[in-house]
């Protein structure tokens, strides 16, 4: 800046001053931008806290400890005419048993069958039905152990703790130690945390119920929503007058977008089950909800993607003699189809973690067979992470992590269709 | 049975469709000029079938129940029922549908018997009677659209015209959604009402919902003042709202201002990752990670934190918020002209006195809007506080103690199996009534700053 010859010492002082004033106004500056550096720091370290807590507690559940047995199923207790009341509880206690043959109490030997999980019972029930010539022999048979020795294999009970602040006792854990040291104990990978289903049992419990209740709600919901909420934004976008009707129902559709979830499980409840008399618990209802509440995002989204479609498409199609319905359909919606499946997939990866809804139609319910069609009772993966949260074994906080594992797993997988979706076939006018 | 009803109808549907089309087509190669294209004739008949056919089929499948209920309730002497409430008659007919199912408890009364048989009778015939209904409406309009092929009928007019009548049903289905909200809450509210005073739902200053099931049993009276509920929301919604608003909007003008770009490219995605994490995730991580650490952490100085304080909720329903109101920020900061932006800083602003002065007031209506919206979704919010917050309603105000929220009280009342008579059923919907008025008038008021904004800017 060129100052005037007489007029330097002043200038020079207000030179310093602007730059002591400069200073400061950058240190300001300087503030702010880390202000802004920390806030976002924060919600980044908040997102790897939250992923570090999921994934650190479970992997736990990617691996269940089994106990090999060998069990003599013998014909004097199982009557092959009555299999299914054969006491296969019996065969298992002996099997574990006859490991230790120093132990006599009955107290001890109550809690010596305690190893195996309650379920092995049932495996083993199911192994002999399937193939009846094993009656009379000795069958090797690895089952789950139950939850608090799993526990103890994968270190989450410290066997140095005082005895009276863990859930084993010291004989408890010498048993265990000397079943590992004759081999009988294993790790492999827990595929019945995705092939069983839901089981009082942490050490039984999958989540193939819970991902057939999602499968069969998301498919109502998307058979319902999609057609309906692009037929919607097509009215309203192409057809529609602009009258206060029209301005009503965009009005309308703004706010049910921003309704609370837990109101359309009210409504759900009141209207779906308590009036039309539809089965509780059921994926149907479900989905029905859910697609309630994906409607709104379907209908945003298309008439985005609509809207985005230059008006020249319209014209030249109307200038060749089109109807306005073939212009519609025959061009202006096959362009915006690829921003609609995009709109689409994220509303259902949404209807996917939606949980609220879905607990007031009663999908928490206790269900231990997947759900064959939409009208079975099932569970949902949310739901299934909210039960098991509520469980107070131990077993269940990795099952859940590892549960909400895989449901972030499907979300990921949704948006990033979604995401290549528009990337591959989204034009730019 | 629906399905082979469904299947029944597009078959015929199906068939009556290629009945006009080949029909048309042989009038067109009669050597007739036909007004609209053989397709259209088809499409007419397809149409003509669909509508009405499924709309019967969905109608009945919604409303057969109800009436099969009535038919049955009508059938039974009136003495029998002679002082019953709805509630009772409810019940009775319960009882009947479970000797109809075969289980029979006790010995019931002959006319309960002879009602059962009935209901039996009834829903062996109601879906045959549906079918042959369905199948009778499907071939009478395939038969109907068929004389109307001629060579001077404008086929697709009319298919033009059934098209946007089913595009209007589509939109106003929207509609329909929020009339069923509203008269399903209000017709709850009313019942409620009537079993509680309007004065007491509203100003009472005790929540106890359980009510005594026997008449000697020493538990609380039942009381339904909302207050301390609504308290209690406030109490983690200004929790939350405290960690959303400047962590939000300050990674918002970072990332507006100051940011590298790559720096940004990197951190939207992350921030959208924030966002679509669902509730229930939320509220896992709150009992699992934030609740025992605030605990822990509390205890170091000697303060009590309760383990489900209004605190660990609040706080992990500020980070849900924060994506919310960061995006929220972006577009109204980015909406902003970038004439005033540029005249500041050509001013000689720094770029922090330019964000400061010019474009957060300029931004500011649409910030609000924003903020407005993320509080009316803390409301609302449930699954974070289901799992993390408490349920005992207390009038208090600290948020390291447990508090209870109005969407916690509507799905603690409403898990398990719940009868539409039992007040606390009800209390439920009329929570549901209130939470819904709130957030509706919220959110209306927000989209109207957001958009009037945004009109002015255009």
């Amino acid at each position: 800046m060129d100052t005037g010859e007489g007029m330097q010492p002043a200038g020079l002082g207000a030179k310093s001053k602007i730059e002591r004033s400069l200073k400061k106004r950058l240190r300001k500056q300087l503030l702010l931008q880390g202000l802004g550096l920390g806030a976002l720091a924060l919600a980044f370290v908040m997102l790897f806290i939250l992923v570090a807590s999921l994934v650190s507690t479970g992997y736990h559940a990617a691996t269940q400890t089994h106990v090999t047995l060998e069990v003599a199923v013998d014909p004097d207790v199982i009557d092959p005419e009555k299999l299914p009341r054969g006491n296969f509880r019996k065969l298992v206690q002996d099997s574990i048993a006859k490991r230790f043959p120093d132990v006599t109490e009955p107290a001890d030997l109550r809690r010596l069958a305690k190893i195996p999980s309650n379920g092995a019972q049932f495996l083993l029930r199911d192994l002999v039905a399937d193939d009846p010539t094993l009656i009379g022999r000795t069958v090797e048979l690895s089952v789950p152990v139950s939850d608090p020795f799993d526990q103890l294999r994968k270190g989450l009970i410290d066997p140095t703790t005082p005895e009276q602040f863990r859930r084993l006792s010291d004989l408890e854990i010498e048993w265990f130690e000397r079943l590992d040291e004759a081999g009988a104990i294993e790790r492999p990978l827990n595929f019945a945390l995705l092939f069983n289903s839901d089981s009082r049992f942490p050490e039984l419990a999958g989540l193939r119920g819970a991902i057939a209740g999602s499968f069969w709600a998301l498919l109502v919901c998307f058979l319902i929503s999609f057609p309906v909420g692009i037929g919607a934004a097509v009215y309203l976008e192409e057809f529609a007058p602009k009258n206060r009707m029209s301005d009503f129902i965009e009005v309308n559709i703004n706010n049910l977008a921003a309704v609370p979830s837990v109101v359309f499980g009210l409504l759900a409840l009141a209207v779906f089950i308590g009036w039309f008399g539809l089965p509780r618990s059921a994926p149907l209802v479900g989905g029905m909800t859910l697609a309630l509440m994906t409607m709104p995002t379907i209908i945003i989204a298309t008439r985005a993607a609509l809207r985005a479609v230059p008006d020249s498409i319209r014209e030249a199609a109307m200038a060749m003699g089109a109807s306005k319905q073939q212009m519609v359909f025959g061009h202006v919606l096959r362009l915006a189809l690829p921003s609609i499946l995009t709109g689409t997939i994220i509303g259902m990866a949404q209807a996917l973690g939606e949980t609220a809804p879905l607990l007031l139609i009663g999908m928490n319910a206790f269900i231990t067979a997947a759900p064959s069609g939409p009208l079975d009772s099932a569970t949902a993966l949310p739901t299934q992470i909210f039960i098991w949260a509520d469980s107070p074994e131990r077993g269940f906080v990795s099952r859940t992590s590892a549960a909400i594992v895989l449901l972030l797993g499907f979300l990921i997988a949704m948006n990033g269709l979604a995401i290549f979706l528009r990337n591959k076939f989204e034009r730019r006018w | 049975m629906a399905s082979a009803a469904f299947l029944l109808l597009l078959g015929t549907a199906a068939a009556g469709c290629l009945w006009n089309w080949r029909a048309a087509a042989a009038i067109r190669s009669g050597g007739t000029r036909l007004r609209s294209v053989s397709s259209y004739h088809g499409l007419f008949s397809l149409l003509v079938v669909l509508i009405p056919t499924l709309a019967f089929v969905l109608l009945w499948q919604a409303f057969h129940g109800i009436v099969i209920d009535a038919i049955i309730i009508g059938g039974v002497p009136e003495r029998a029922l002679e002082g019953y409430d709805a509630g009772q008659r409810q019940f009775v007919l319960t009882e009947i549908r479970s000797i109809a199912a075969g289980q029979i408890f006790g010995e019931p009364e002959a006319w309960m018997l002879a009602a059962a048989a009935r209901l039996a009778g009834l829903e062996g015939t109601a879906p045959v009677l549906m079918i042959a209904g369905a199948g009778a409406l499907a071939l009478a309009l395939a038969a109907f659209s068929r004389r109307k092929v001629r060579a001077e009928f404008n086929a697709r007019e009319s298919v033009e015209s059934l098209v946007s009548g089913v595009l209007l049903a589509c939109s106003a289905i929207a509609v329909l959604t929020t009339a069923g909200i509203v008269a399903s809450l209000a017709v709850e509210t009313a019942n409620f009402l009537r079993l509680v005073p309007l004065s007491d739902f509203l100003l009472g200053l005790n929540w106890e919902p359980q009510i005594p099931i026997r008449e000697d049993q020493l538990a609380a009276e039942g009381a339904f003042g909302w207050i301390p509920v609504i308290l209690g929301t406030v109490v983690i919604t200004a929790v939350a709202v405290a960690i959303a608003i400047p962590v939000g909007l300050l990674s918002a003008i970072y990332l507006n201002e100051f940011a590298h770009r790559t720096v940004r490219a990197a951190a939207k995605p992350i921030l959208e990752i924030l966002a679509g994490v669902p509730t229930v995730v939320y509220g896992f991580f709150a009992i699992l990670v934030v609740a025992p650490a605030m605990r822990t952490f509390g205890a170091q100085f000697g303060i009590p934190v309760s383990p489900n304080s209004a605190l660990a909720a609040g706080a992990v329903m500020g980070i849900m918020l924060t994506p919310f109101i960061s995006s929220f920020a972006e577009d109204a900061f980015s909406s902003v002209p970038s004439a005033m932006r540029d005249g500041a800083l050509a001013l000689g602003s720094t770029r922090a006195e330019m964000m400061l002065t010019v474009l957060f007031p300029a931004a500011l209506p649409g910030i609000v809007g924003g903020v407005l919206l993320a509080v009316s979704r803390a409301i609302g919010e449930t699954m974070i506080v289901v799992m993390a917050a408490g349920l005992i309603a207390k009038l208090t105000i600290n948020p390291l103690d447990s508090v209870t929220t109005v969407t916690v009280q509507i799905v603690t009342l409403l898990i398990g199996d719940t009868s539409f008579d039992d007040p606390k059923t009800l209390a439920a919907f009329a929570l549901g009534m209130m939470l819904f008025l709130v957030t509706l008038c919220i959110n209306v008021f927000a989209l109207k700053i957001v958009r009037k904004y945004r009109e002015k800017y255009e």
